[in-house]
This record gives structure tokens, sequence and C-alpha cells, in this order.
């Protein structure tokens, strides 16, 4: 194994540019522990974001090698080409500086989408009991894992090629509501998830599934979602 | 798309696939022992079955491509929705058009 | 040890590698061969219309339709034909029934099925 690894990070907002370090290889080493040396030893200019290290908060997705990944789960041996590293920031939002992008429209879609809980009950009602293995709650829980990194959103294609599009993660949390009893938003959830841009437009290329660090499948969620969709679109709901 | 453009544009998708199937399957016999246009007229002139089926045909793969073609010009090009549902009635009224026109043609031959 | 490099191009980050992963091909083969499809429909509704002009007009035609070329290019269109309508059943079985197994092997299949199509096409022409 060579000493050390060429690691190509870009720099600049969004007409900035790759440039290149020499980083020391190590036997473990990730990503995110690469991108560390080169802020803390060589540059400190370079902008970018992480918080827990340990793959539980989802804040240090960037692009390695063309894919989002999260840099603190992506150990350098599994992905480096021959010794080389290609890290930027991901894709579909706008780049800030470095490796740091803008979420806001990420964050929009969410709220667009309604992919928040609405409550039906007061504290004076009686408490919602939830049995875990009805079909529902655990069509939910498949898909309730979600902490918004935005790996989905940037491994999304349709996201590139249609600005109206809610986006894989959006949708994937709307469907953990429209399957949550408790929840009491469904016919203004579904409406919200069928305007243009919404669960219609989810080609399945699954790319959203695929490089999900959590393995969820917005894929599957937004197929669910589709078809109670036709459903009440049947009803007359959606009107 | 709308939703309505969607559930269109799947209902059709579904609504011909058992046509294509018989489509192909017509397409292998009677190119088996070459094409002649005596052997395409003698099965579809004066037929009701053919006239209905390719008929049918024309309207769902009239509405599937129109909807289907504004969908990647929508996503691959930067034309306006306005621009966009213009050209999708247009072309899907001209696969009408003409679909029905053939459908006419190979029904009513002399 | 830090080297710097500039391009002269405006250069972009580099996110497409997913670009080659199965699915996204698929949707990509599923996608140009509906376009193709939807050009090649008018050109199929105009040459069959040729039959208001009496039997022996398409007649003529289709003897044109003779040629290796034009045969190899029909095989061209089972096999889109084909692609697309498998495909499609694939997207149609996993929104309709929320399917999302075997997903890459359907897709390789569908282009398997059609290639297979396509051929026979061909060799039924002595070609």
């Amino acid at each position: 194994m060579s000493d050390t690894l060429s690691v190509s990070i870009w720099r600049g907002g969004e007409n900035g540019c790759y440039t290149a370090y020499q980083v020391p290889a190590r036997e473990n080493q990730t990503v995110l522990d690469v991108v560390t040396h080169v802020q803390r030893h060589l540059d400190p200019t370079l902008s970018y974001r992480f918080a827990c290290r340990v793959g539980m908060c989802g804040s240090c997705a960037m692009t390695v090698n063309g894919r989002p990944r999260w840099t603190c789960r992506t150990h350098v041996s599994h992905v480096s080409d021959n010794g080389r590293l290609e890290i930027g920031p991901i894709a579909n939002m706008p780049v800030i500086k470095d490796l740091t992008v803008d979420m806001t429209r990420f964050f929009e879609a969410w709220q667009s989408a309604q992919a928040r809980f609405e409550p039906s009950r007061t504290r004076d009602d009686e408490i919602a009991i939830v049995k875990p293995d009805s079909p529902a709650r655990i069509a939910a829980d498949a898909a309730i894992e979600c902490i918004n990194c935005g790996v989905c959103w940037a491994a999304c294609d349709t996201v590139r090629w249609n600005d109206d599009y809610l986006g894989p993660a959006a949708l994937n949390r709307a469907w953990t509501l429209v399957n949550d009893e408790r929840d009491g938003g469904n016919i203004s959830r579904l409406k919200a998830i069928t305007v243009n841009g919404g669960c219609q437009a989810c080609h399945a290329h699954q790319a959203c599934a695929d490089h999900c660090p959590k393995a969820l499948s917005p894929t599957a969620s937004i197929a669910g979602l589709k078809r109670r969709a036709m459903s009440a679109y049947i009803r007359g709901e959606l009107k | 798309m709308t939703f309505r453009q969607f559930l269109l544009q799947r209902l059709t998708a579904a609504a011909m696939v058992p046509l294509i199937v018989v489509h192909i399957v017509v397409i292998f016999i009677a190119t088996r022992d070459g094409l002649s246009a005596a052997e395409i007229l003698e099965r579809t002139r004066g037929s009701v079955g053919w006239a209905l089926f390719y008929g049918l045909f024309v309207v769902l793969a009239a509405a599937h491509g129109a909807i289907g073609v504004r969908n990647v010009l929508a996503e691959w090009t930067g034309l306006a929705r306005s621009r966009l549902d213009i050209f999708m009635w247009v072309f899907g009224l001209s696969l009408f058009g003409l679909g029905m026109r053939a459908v006419v043609a190979v029904v009513g031959a002399s | 040890m830090k080297i710097t490099t500039r391009s002269t191009a405006a250069e972009r980050p580099n996110t497409s590698a997913h670009r080659r992963d199965t699915l996204w091909l698929a949707a990509l083969v599923h996608r140009i061969s509906g376009v193709l499809l939807a050009c090649f429909l008018p050109l199929h509704f105009l040459a069959l219309g040729l039959a208001i002009e009496g039997e022996a007009r398409l007649e003529g035609f289709l003897r044109w339709t003779d040629s290796t070329l034009v045969k190899l290019a029909e095989a061209g269109l089972v096999f889109l034909l084909t692609v697309h309508l498998l495909g499609g059943l694939r997207i149609l079985v996993l929104e309709t029934l929320q399917f999302t197994k075997g997903q890459k092997q359907w897709a390789m299949f569908a282009g398997a099925i059609a290639l297979v199509l396509a051929i026979a096409f061909v060799v039924s022409f002595g070609v």
C-alpha cells in the first residue's frame, strides 16, 4: 500500500474547481478523516460539515468518486481508485463553499409535501393505541428512520431534471405519516403530494434506495403513495 | 405532469399490454412468409374486430405517447409549461388523426 | 503538501457515478425507446394509410421494405417495442403492487428478451 493518497477536493463555490492534496494513507481511514486532515494540516480554509462522525447525524454527506455518501462511514479502502480520491459537495444543492451546500430547497420540499405530523387529538383525549404489528405501522416503521441527510436527494436525477419535484426524502416521510393512524392531515397531505412535481414525477430510477445510508427505500414509499393517491383520485378526494 | 396525466398514462399503458402482445404475435405471423399488402388487407378488410382492435390501440397510443413525450421534453428541455401542453395536444391529436386514417385505410380498403 | 490545479474550462463537481447503475440505465432505455417509438408511429400510420390509394400502392411500399437495411431497422423496432413494454410492466407492477423485489433482474431480463425477439425477427428472414 502506498504512503500517500492523491486527493482531489472541490474548492470554491459553483464556479470552483478541484484542487489536489497529498494525504498520508493509513490502515484504517475514513473519507472524513482525509478531509479533516486536509483542513487541520494542509489548508485551514477548507469548509466542510460534520458532527457525530459515527454515522448517526447525516451531516457529513459529500460526493465521493461521483456518488453521495456519508464520509464518516466510508472507508477509503472501499472507494479509493488506486490511491486516488475525488471529494466534492453533494449534488442538486447550490454550493456555498467547498464541501458545504445550501439545503433550503430540500427542506422546503419537506414542508410542501406536508411531511409533518398533524395531530388529531388533544391532551384531554385518550392516548392513541398503535399496534406495532399492524400493517400500517409496519409500513411506517420501514421508512421512519430518515434523518434528512440529503444523500437520496443528491442521487436523484428527477430532482436534477424537475425543479418542482418534492424529492425522495420528503415523500418518504409523507408516506410514514399517511400510515400513521394518529395523524389527521391525510386528505390535504395527499393533495400536497400530487401537485406538479409530486409523487407521480418519480421514475423509479431507485438511486435513492441504492444510496440511502440507512437502507431505506423511498422508491417503495413513493410507490405506496402513488397507490394511495390513485385510490383517493378515483374516490374524488383529490379535487 | 399533473396527477391526472400520470393516471391516464399508466392506465393507457396497462390497457395496451395485451394489445401489444397480440401485435407482436401478428408481426411475426404476418412477416413469416414475406409481408404483402394482399395478406394484410385480406385480414383487415371489412373486419369489425380488427377495426375495434386497432381503433382502440390508436386512441391509447396517442394519449400515452403524447403524455410521455411531454414528460421527456419537460425534464430535458427548458420549454415553458404552456408550450409543453400545446405540443402534447398537437402531437396527440396528430397521432390520433393519422392512426384513425390508417385504420380506415386497411379496414375499408378496396 | 498542496498542489493547486486549475482548468481552463468551467469545471463542475463530478456527481454522475449513479448513472452507471442498472436501473438508471433501464430507465434511460425505457425513455429513449419510448421517444423513438413515438417518432416512428406517424410514419407507421402514414405507410398503412397508403392503402387508401389502393392495394397496389401499399404493396409497392412493402416491396421497398424488403431490403436488408429496412429489415434490420424493423428488428430494431421490435427490440424497442418489446423492451419498452417489459420495462413499462416492471414500473406498473412496482407502482400498483408496491412490489420492489427483483428489479435489477427484471430489467436485465427485459433487455434480454427484447434482444432475443429482435434476433428471431432477423433470423426469420434468413438475413
